[in-house]
């Protein structure tokens, strides 16, 4: 089943055609990556999808109904953590629940719940600034969680970590993904880390930015701990390093 | 360590100083290079002080109720001036010119008008002391708000939240040490503005005292005076120091992060 879909967005900013007629789907469960140089237009869709924008033509529908321009549906999650300094963990997670108007005492009650799934128990009382990098996305990627369990759309949210810290955390993300099974779409530029997240990938290429390929990634492979090792691995990686040369 | 030492040394250094004026002025006086009248030594000031001590304090009670009461005021003023041109660009166009003349009319000058038109009793004190103070709030204020992450509000923004929702979680906490910068000056500014208008029209205060004393020429119970309102200044503006560490622990939480 569809959950969300986009219909020909296309979308113009200071009279440059920004992106043209972007046609994708999500499914239930899934997890998607938009892969594609930088510029391409890739956070301009986000921005649409996300409600902050409007497209100047096309239909954003999550459950079939049309969203375009209405903020608060999808969660959205940037490279920057932006953790508030001045709020507690548990506040910072239980934010997007203060804005919907859930009281403090509950919301705080059901972002505690899910602190140790996170790997964040016993840190509720500190503060970001006392939290490693790793922490500190996934206290973000709880907020998002928490924010919608519906759709989350995270725009290169591992870019910023070390290269050590981004390999657990691929690990750490895989393992949550299989339980809360959190409809996802990313944003990505790192080939490795869109073939070993994603269920399909978009390429997005040219100017206008338009999909020019979808890659379906077997499920199968995804299962191995070292699927980044294998030949198949490479394969997609081949594919996609060529899709992208020749646009 | 030698860092520890040396950040102990920057602290000693200043009371050095203080210490080794003070000495340089009582020699000064005591061997008469001023006359004595004129420039009292501080082991004199310090006697006047104790002896004048509890006339004094029943200034200092009065001075300081006017201090604190327009100061309360100066300070509500203020935020509310901070957040209607923050959330108002017409509005912020519109005041913000008059607040920046209200603070070139001299104070001196305004304190006796103010006598004449409301009185001897507190409330052209307390007037004259909402004028200057509720300014670097003000400016303080609004220049927090104005700096607060704009990512955040973005966040915030795609969340769904209000603008209230916005002013609540990150304009008024992320404004609030550029608003604590702005009353340290303005507590500063309250003490100092309350004697003032004390000078020009009153029956009790720490400014009636000094014109009293100035006018039967005790150069020691007028610099007993000065410091006295001095200490009062450095007094309230430890409080508010201590007020801020309390109500922003984050801060604390950040700075250990970067010293280690």
């Amino acid at each position: 089943m569809k959950l969300l879909e986009t219909k020909n967005i296309t979308k113009q900013l200071d009279n440059r055609n920004i992106i043209q007629d972007v046609n994708l789907y999500l499914n239930k469960g899934e997890i998607i990556s938009l892969l594609g140089v930088s510029g391409v237009g890739k956070t301009t869709l986000f921005n649409i999808i996300a409600g902050i924008l409007k497209p100047d033509r096309g239909e954003v529908l999550l459950n079939g109904d049309i969203i375009n321009g209405k903020s608060g549906n999808v969660s959205y999650m940037l490279q920057k953590d932006m953790l508030l300094a001045h709020l507690s963990v548990l506040d910072n997670v239980a934010l997007p629940l203060f804005v919907r108007g859930i009281s403090h005492k509950e919301a705080r009650k059901r972002a505690k719940e899910l602190l140790p799934f996170f790997g964040l128990d016993g840190f509720e009382k500190k503060y970001p600034a006392q939290l490693s990098g790793g922490m500190r996305q996934r206290a973000a990627f709880l907020r998002t969680y928490l924010f919608s369990d519906e759709v989350a759309l995270l725009d290169e949210p591992f870019s910023a970590l070390d290269a050590i810290t981004k390999q657990d955390m691929h690990k750490w993300y895989i393992q949550i993904m299989k339980q809360i099974k959190l409809s996802t779409i990313f944003i990505t530029h790192d080939i490795d880390e869109a073939i070993l997240l994603s269920d399909r990938i978009y390429i997005m290429a040219g100017k206008p930015g338009t999909l020019v390929k979808e890659i379906i990634i077997d499920h199968q492979q995804i299962e191995r701990e070292d699927f980044n090792l294998t030949v198949e691995f490479l394969y997609y990686k081949k594919e996609i390093l060529q899709l992208l040369g020749t646009n | 360590m030698r860092k520890k030492l040396l950040s102990i040394i920057s602290k000693i250094i200043p009371a050095f100083v203080i210490i080794f004026l003070l000495i340089v002025w009582q020699i000064v006086s005591e061997y008469e290079v001023i006359p004595k009248y004129m420039l009292p030594s501080p082991i004199d000031v310090i006697i006047a002080f104790r002896k004048d001590l509890s006339l004094l304090m029943d200034h200092a009670v009065i001075t300081l109720q006017e201090a604190f009461i327009g100061l309360f005021f100066g300070v509500f003023l203020g935020i509310v001036i901070a957040v209607l041109m923050d959330a108002c660009d017409f509005l912020y166009k519109a005041i913000y010119p008059l607040i920046v003349i209200t603070q070139t009319i001299p104070t001196i000058a305004i304190a006796p008008l103010l006598v004449l038109w409301l009185g001897y009793e507190m409330m052209p004190k307390i007037v004259l002391i909402i004028i200057t103070t509720f300014f670097p709030v003000a400016v303080g204020m609004f220049d927090g708000l104005k700096s607060a992450d704009t990512d955040e509000i973005k966040m915030m923004g795609v969340m769904g939240a209000s603008k209230l929702m916005i002013y609540r979680y990150i304009k008024i906490p992320e404004s609030m040490s550029h608003f604590f910068a702005g009353l340290r000056v303005s507590v500063a500014y309250a003490v100092v503005g309350a004697v003032i208008s004390e000078w020009l029209g009153g029956y009790k205060g720490l400014g009636v005292y000094m014109t009293r004393v100035k006018k039967s020429y005790d150069f020691d119970k007028m610099f007993a005076v000065i410091f006295l309102i001095s200490a009062l200044s450095l007094l309230l503006m430890g409080a508010v120091n201590i007020i801020q560490k309390i109500s922003m622990p984050w801060e604390k939480v950040a700075d250990k992060n970067k010293s280690e």
